[in-house]
């Protein structure tokens, strides 16, 4: 069997991969998650001039692709002699461009609760914090977790990109056996059954939490792929 | 500084900038022309229940999107010659982006389709309509309108998605970028990376503003 060979042979490697593609995961995900609450804070900011830093922050970031963001990091931190490794600048431009989404997920989840939560909430006196902190968040947290879920699926997928700035993740192992082996096929299969192993339970249970806790309002906006 | 900026931004190089651009712009018409389509296809056949197909398919599409597109695109360009299929960095682009968008659209098609109002498609049973008649006349016309917002998210995400070409030696936007900071790269790298992310924002965005404004006028009838 080809395939007991390679990971008999290259188990190493690809464990190796598999490791830094979930440990970068789940790194930019607790990065993501601090830094999207933050922008979706600016964003929803009572004052005009904040909210469209927020606005413009996520404009931007959406708009463009990561891979350009991960070249920024990598490459063009040269000028200011910054040279971080393929990891660290895959890692921060995945929170960077995921924290973009969140932040809208987050917004998303908090607009989408009638507004008679919040008049309710000062009709019984309580302040903006305590409203935020008792009402409000605890029924946004529901709408917003499958859309996280959702973006946890992304930050898996979207790792591979480190594979092109040298950060040893699992695609990258991957092309290394496939070139030390030749046998492209059974290699590249066992990597495509590395990355289903970890996203499609993950898709299932995001499946699995819509439909338990109601968030297909937000499923129709904006999804972001890549 | 200025003097760097404009050297890097001289003509010649926004030429060729623009070059990949096009390139860009290319593959993305072309993979989502083609994803759409199979995408309609891929979803109206599941949403049908054809015995046989739509589990194929289902089975298709959940493998299909929760891959990496960029292993898609390198599946499309070195693995595919191992089953005798060889296809140059364009199409090999538009294979594993086609690939991956139809998985996404089919899922947006379902989705429209299942939320079109169930007393409709039993007015039309007890009429005589066949299921395919429903679907032809009655779901899909609806569904189509539904997905347009989320279709153009989708579009957005495979121009910006283009880039991961460079993978495979495409000679796009993003490529065509790391050709020439290369050449100087403390010099060029920041100026030449500004103004390739100027490009991607600016039909990004004007897209997003499209289908904020179709959302509106759609969404609301």
């Amino acid at each position: 069997m080809v395939y007991l060979e390679l990971l008999r042979e290259y188990g190493g490697l690809f464990w190796s991969g598999f490791r830094t593609t979930l440990g970068v995961s789940v790194v930019s995900l607790l990065g993501s998650l601090i830094l999207g609450t933050l922008i979706a804070g600016l964003r929803m900011f009572p004052y005009a001039p904040v909210a469209a830093v927020g606005r413009a922050y996520v404009e931007f970031v959406r708009n463009i692709p990561l891979l350009l963001i991960a070249f920024f990091f990598y490459f063009g931190l040269a000028p200011f002699h910054i040279n971080l490794d393929g990891i660290v600048a895959g890692t921060l431009a995945l929170t960077i461009y995921t924290a973009a989404f969140i932040a809208e997920a987050i917004r998303a989840g908090i607009h989408s609760l009638p507004r008679g939560q919040w008049e309710a909430g000062y009709a019984t006196g309580l302040s903006y914090a305590q409203i935020l902190r008792y009402i409000i968040l605890p029924q946004a947290f529901r709408l917003v977790l499958p859309p996280l879920g959702n973006q946890f699926v992304n930050l898996v997928k979207n790792s591979s990109i480190l594979s092109l700035i040298a950060g040893p993740e699992l695609l990258y192992q991957g092309e290394a056996i496939a070139n030390m082996t030749f046998k492209t096929l059974p290699v590249y299969t066992l990597v495509a059954a590395f990355y289903l192993l970890l996203t499609i339970p993950l898709s299932q249970l995001v499946r699995y939490l819509e439909k338990r806790l109601g968030g297909k309002e937000l499923v129709l906006e904006r999804g972001e792929a890549a | 500084m200025i003097e760097a900026w404009l050297e890097a931004l001289q003509p010649a190089h926004l030429n060729f900038l623009l070059q990949g651009f096009q390139i860009t712009l290319e593959v993305a018409l072309i993979s989502i022309a083609l994803s759409y389509a199979i995408g309609i296809l891929l979803g109206a056949t599941r949403y049908l229940g054809v015995p046989g197909l739509s589990p194929l398919f289902t089975v298709a599409v959940e493998i299909l999107r929760n891959l990496p597109i960029l292993y898609l695109l390198i599946f499309a360009r070195f693995v595919l010659p191992t089953f005798g299929i060889r296809l140059d960095p364009f199409w090999s682009a538009v294979v594993g982006l086609t690939a991956f968008e139809a998985a996404m659209i089919s899922e947006i098609v379902r989705a429209g389709l299942a939320s079109v109002d169930r007393g409709q498609i039993e007015a039309a049973t007890a009429s005589g309509l066949t299921r395919l008649q429903i679907l032809r006349y009655i779901a899909l016309p609806q569904a189509l309108v539904r997905m347009i917002p989320p279709t153009v998210s989708q579009f957005i995400s495979l121009l910006k998605d283009t880039s991961l070409a460079v993978a495979i030696s495409l000679p796009e936007l993003m490529h065509n970028a790391q050709i020439i900071y290369n050449g100087d790269p403390v010099k060029y790298v920041l100026p030449i990376l500004a103004a390739t992310a100027i490009l991607y924002f600016g039909v990004n965005f004007l897209l997003s503003q499209i289908a904020h404004v179709l959302e509106r006028r759609l969404l609301r009838t």
